[in-house]
């Protein structure tokens, strides 16, 4: 990154000498995610598949695009009240304004979450009100124009549909939503981005993001059982698409393919082999994450389906989620009309415990930080946190698990069982308040790195204090999406925190049956106080 | 947008950062264009041993070996992966192998 974080800081947020309506977005080299590719759209049956540049004058819009745009609007008001009334009932109190970590980072007036909304609001003041239609510009309405397309285009992927500003809604309109109507209207016209369209493709092809084929996911995870072995002296040999087994575990393909995510992969095969978990691992839903949920609600509901479509054909009792964000948003959000509801399956019930996760009846899936906490809760884990004695850790409330589904508690009683150093950070930046790695809702993407570095920075300035305060060492969290995008942004604004999955602290604390002396963590770095033997890698 | 690069009288389609878009396309002519970009004068055996293992890991698998798996097939720690490669083994090596970039949570 050019900028330096001093330079950055300084956000320059003067008043605007002219209205909103005409300001025209930036969308210069750097201010915009790639579009997606023609062969992509193709595929995937998104319309007007064409090689095109945020950056062009001429964006190729299909010849009637105003005529999609209304019409495509008018179904979603009739298919969704709740945009219907998200557009008609925000008083533009301004509670949300200074809650979106864009706004903070970037001081862009069109970052405050209202007037975000207002840029689809204003459109749909003047196609579907009386009002608008009478009073225009002074009542808030405005006419689509290509300039609005493409204002629509920059400030719909400045929105991580993290839904922090919701939280300060009094009337409870849910932005995220907002956001992810534009940017299906967006779609209609074949305005895409790269980063969401090829993961998409690829999970329809081969069931995961990153297009791990079959053979190569097995061997992926026989590469973490050698690791494993190494390091504890256990050998660990995961099914793959097996029939008749109790439960399905899905957990997103980054934890698949990237580091610090290989870590946490590690730390639940080793968990479930401790426990003696009846489960089988699945090379067709070989993903948890849902880059759907950024597009379009048929691609989103298409890549939730595969997930139960998998668990129906293997003949389990029900899924077990591992540490992904956005899939918890669609699960627990949208699968009980989408797909749901599931009644092939049972009602999730932990067969080392006999906890029933009454929470879960409808989508017969259970977070992975439920489960271990559970397992703790009943004694059934012996651990020794001192293996993470040289982590001085504090909790990223990753922003599905915790603001969509409440995740809260759970992962934190996991944390403090396996590790004996733990922070919080400030109260206002965490549980319900947390704030946004910056890089959600398929915005994890390299050409946008300013906007991420800003969009990040009320997170990074949290950890900053308890890093300067407690001495904070180690970032944890239980998104996928986190793990990718959290290690540049300590980078840039703290240097000298690493970032970790829950699951990967389980794994170093856990003793497993029969397990030769640890020297070693998950990294296959020293222990504490195991220092000097091994290879520095 | 597609872009395409001239070289030596081949031509390369690539994508925004310069990634090939077609891995077919890889020639000798593509890793002298990359070697410019990375600042390498000359390929030695160990450079060669990265790239083959890329090629071997892409054609069997279709995608790019997760940077621990390139770590264990050449027998080089991550460090020196980047001595190899100053962009590292993503916008480095798998960049001049030919290799498109990956996407999701990564």
């Amino acid at each position: 990154m050019d900028i330096k974080p001093e330079e950055m800081i300084k956000i320059h947020n003067p008043i605007p000498k002219k209205s909103w309506m005409d300001t025209p977005p930036d969308l210069s080299e750097g201010k915009f995610c790639y579009p997606a590719k023609a062969k992509t759209m193709e595929y995937l049956g998104i319309p007007n598949a064409r090689d095109w540049s945020p950056a062009d004058e001429d964006w190729k819009l299909p010849e009637n695009w105003q005529q999609i745009i209304h019409e495509g609007f008018k179904d979603r008001l009739d298919k969704y009240r709740s945009l219907k009334v998200f557009m008609d009932i925000c008083v533009r109190c301004g509670a949300c304004a200074d809650k979106c970590h864009f706004f903070i980072g970037s001081g862009d007036p069109k970052n405050m979450p209202f007037l975000r909304a207002e840029l689809l609001r204003s459109i749909y003041r003047n196609d579907f009100t009386a009002l608008g239609k009478l009073l225009g510009k002074i009542g808030g309405a405005r006419k689509i124009t290509p300039t609005v397309i493409k204002e629509w285009f920059s400030y719909f992927y400045q929105c991580t549909e993290c839904r922090r500003c919701s939280v300060f809604c009094p009337y409870g309109i849910d932005t995220a939503e907002v956001t992810m109507m534009g940017r299906e209207l967006l779609s209609l016209l074949g305005i895409n981005i790269n980063w969401i369209s090829d993961p998409v493709a690829n999970c329809s092809k081969t069931g995961n993001h990153l297009g791990i084929q079959p053979q190569n996911f097995k061997e992926i995870v026989e590469f973490f059982c050698e690791d494993i072995e190494e390091i504890s002296g256990i050998k660990i040999n995961p099914s793959f698409n097996r029939k008749g087994a109790e439960i399905l575990f899905v957990t997103p393909s980054g934890d698949a393919f990237a580091d610090p995510g290989t870590y946490t992969f590690m730390g639940y095969l080793m968990l479930f082999e401790h426990i003696g978990l009846d489960y089988t691992l699945s090379t067709y839903a070989s993903e948890g994450g849902n880059f759907g949920l950024f597009t379009s609600s048929d691609q989103m509901k298409k890549l939730n389906a595969k997930m139960y479509h998998e668990a129906e054909r293997l003949g389990v009792k029900y899924i077990l989620g591992g540490e992904c964000g956005h899939m918890w948003r669609v699960v627990n959000q949208y699968m009980g009309t989408m797909n749901g509801p599931a009644n092939f399956l049972e009602v999730p019930k932990n067969p080392i415990t006999g906890t029933v996760f009454e929470n879960s009846a409808s989508t017969k899936m259970v977070h992975i930080a439920e489960f271990t906490a559970d397992l703790i809760k009943h004694n059934k884990l012996k651990l020794d946190p001192s293996r993470n004695d040289h982590l001085n850790v504090t909790w990223h409330d990753s922003c599905n698990p915790a603001r969509a589904m409440g995740i809260l508690d759970e992962p934190r009683y996991v944390l403090k069982s396996v590790c004996n150093n733990f922070h919080e950070m400030p109260v206002n930046t965490i549980r319900e308040q947390t704030f946004c790695c910056g890089s959600g809702a398929g915005l994890n993407t390299e050409e946008i790195m300013e906007q991420r570095l800003r969009g990040g920075l009320p997170r990074a300035n949290a950890v900053k204090y308890v890093h300067e305060k407690y001495g904070v060492n180690s970032l944890a969290c239980m998104c996928a999406i986190d793990r990718a995008a959290l290690p540049p942004l300590m980078d840039y604004w703290v240097p000298g925190v690493d970032v970790t999955g829950l699951h990967e602290l389980v794994g170093n604390a856990l003793v497993m049956d029969g397990e030769k002396e640890r020297t070693l963590n998950l990294r296959l770095e020293d222990l504490p106080g195991a220092e000097g033997d091994s290879d520095e890698r | 947008m597609a872009e395409t690069v001239e070289y030596n009288g081949k031509s390369f389609d690539v994508d925004e950062d310069g990634f090939l878009l077609d891995f077919t396309q890889f020639t000798e002519e593509w890793l002298e264009i990359v070697m410019k970009e990375e600042g390498i004068a000359e390929l030695n055996e160990e450079h060669r041993l990265v790239i083959d293992v890329l090629h071997d890991y892409y054609k069997k698998n279709g995608i790019a070996p997760m940077v621990r798996v390139l770590s264990k097939l050449t027998k080089f720690k991550l460090k020196h992966i980047y001595e190899l490669f100053p962009s590292g083994p993503g916008k480095g090596a798998c960049k001049m192998a030919g290799l498109p970039k990956p996407t999701g949570c990564v």
